[in-house]
């Protein structure tokens, strides 16, 4: 990727979404891109990050929590739950997740760069990110689909899939639940060399804040991993 | 007889087209009944959100689940239905519960500029801010000036109490820190 050497944007790539899904939900979409991860380990944010997440913690107030669902991205996301059949109330959404575990913790920990990254730019743009490891993904790229018959579980070990769930695909392998913490076959480990980040939108949501987020995510990482 | 596509390949050929329009055509319609759906999943929400924020204050809505299904999936027509009435409903029961709400206050204001005009007539009537959707745990009390004094000779009038500094009340003691 030439953006990682000239320190621009990196180009995200547009994941493919099933035809039946995409004739059912035109505005769905699955951006991903991939970055060099921090060599060797899970390596911890540096100073400047978890500056910006307690600056970023500052931000919410009750009254901005409560009133986060009439503001368009939450609403885009919390509208598209209902029609994929979650109650946004009891499965939050990204944005609001974040936002109550905020106020009841009063602040965000720092876990690692790259979750943190991630929570960097869901805070910042209301999209939330995903990250996997490069390596577990297969040529077809990052895409939805339902899953169908003898799709077997992302965990290992786990039984098989029932059909018709909205699913994170490559070619060949189940990576998790739409909107789901993807699972362990596919996660990022120390040993993880390149991680792709994707983000899931839905119809409401501008491109611009989907593209702004993975730059978010992929820049901190980058930068972490130069140790800037 | 079926309309599975087994049975479409028996059929005569113009018979099998008109069939076969009439399936596509079903699906079309049904797609675009889902799509209908959804526009209205979409507009329910907006305006359950706005009553969420305008009911907030009043005590908030009633948490009820109404989820479908325990994963993300394609729904059929009718569990959209289910989805968009069980949010129409909701919509109504908020609805209702804010109109209800507004009315309380609005009595509760036409007594208090009752009380300010003729504290007489209420005595020791008290209304708290709550009761009128102001913040703060203040109240409104017709009291008489100067204690007993007043009460004997009829000097009534209205104070606002400043309320209490901490609303939820002292924190309670939790014992010597640990060394």
């Amino acid at each position: 990727m030439t953006g990682e050497a000239t320190g621009r944007p990196l180009p995200s790539d547009p994941g493919f979404v099933s035809s039946d899904v995409a004739a059912e939900f035109p505005g769905l979409r699955l951006d991903w891109m991939t970055v060099a991860a921090p060599p060797g380990r899970l390596r911890s944010s540096p100073p400047a990050v978890v500056e910006r997440l307690g600056y970023l913690a500052n931000r919410y107030r009750g009254a901005s929590v409560v009133a986060m669902r009439t503001k368009p991205i939450p609403h885009a996301y919390r509208a598209f739950y209902r029609q994929i059949g979650l109650d946004p109330d009891v499965e939050r959404i990204p944005a609001e997740r974040v936002a109550v575990e905020r106020l009841l913790h009063g602040g965000f920990a720092s876990v690692d760069l790259i979750t943190d990254a991630c929570l960097v730019a869901l805070l910042e743009t209301g999209v939330p990110i995903w990250a996997l490891d490069a390596g577990a993904v297969d040529e077809k790229g990052l895409g939805i689909r339902t899953t169908t018959r003898g799709d077997a579980g992302w965990q290992p070990g786990s039984e098989y899939l029932e059909p018709g769930a909205l699913a994170v695909v490559d070619g060949s392998t189940v990576h998790g639940l739409l909107f789901a913490d993807p699972g362990s076959a596919g996660a990022v480990r120390p040993r993880t060399t390149r991680v792709a980040l994707f983000s899931v939108a839905v119809a409401g949501v501008p491109a611009i804040h989907v593209d702004e987020s993975l730059w978010i995510c992929a820049d901190l990482i980058r930068r972490g991993d130069s140790g800037e | 007889m079926g309309n599975g596509p087994s049975q479409l390949l028996y059929l005569p050929p113009q018979e099998h087209d008109g069939r076969r329009a009439t399936l596509v055509d079903g699906a079309a319609d049904e797609r675009a009944a889902r799509r209908n759906l959804r526009e209205q999943i979409v507009r329910l929400e907006r305006q359950l959100a706005d009553a969420f924020v305008t009911a907030f204050p009043m005590g908030g809505l009633p948490q009820r689940s109404t989820a479908v299904c325990a994963e993300p999936r394609l729904l059929d027509l009718g569990e959209l239905e289910i989805v968009r009435d069980e949010l129409s409903q909701r919509l109504h029961e908020a609805r209702t519960m804010i109109s209800r709400c507004a009315d309380e206050q609005q009595e509760k204001r036409l007594l208090l500029e009752r009380m300010l005009l003729e504290p007489g007539r209420y005595r020791f009537a008290r209304i708290s801010c709550e009761d009128l959707g102001e913040p703060g745990c203040g109240a409104w009390q017709v009291r008489p000036r100067l204690g007993l004094v007043g009460m004997l000779m009829g000097w009534w009038q209205v104070k606002l109490s400043s309320g209490c500094p901490l609303a939820g009340g002292r924190r309670p003691f939790s014992g010597p820190a640990r060394s």
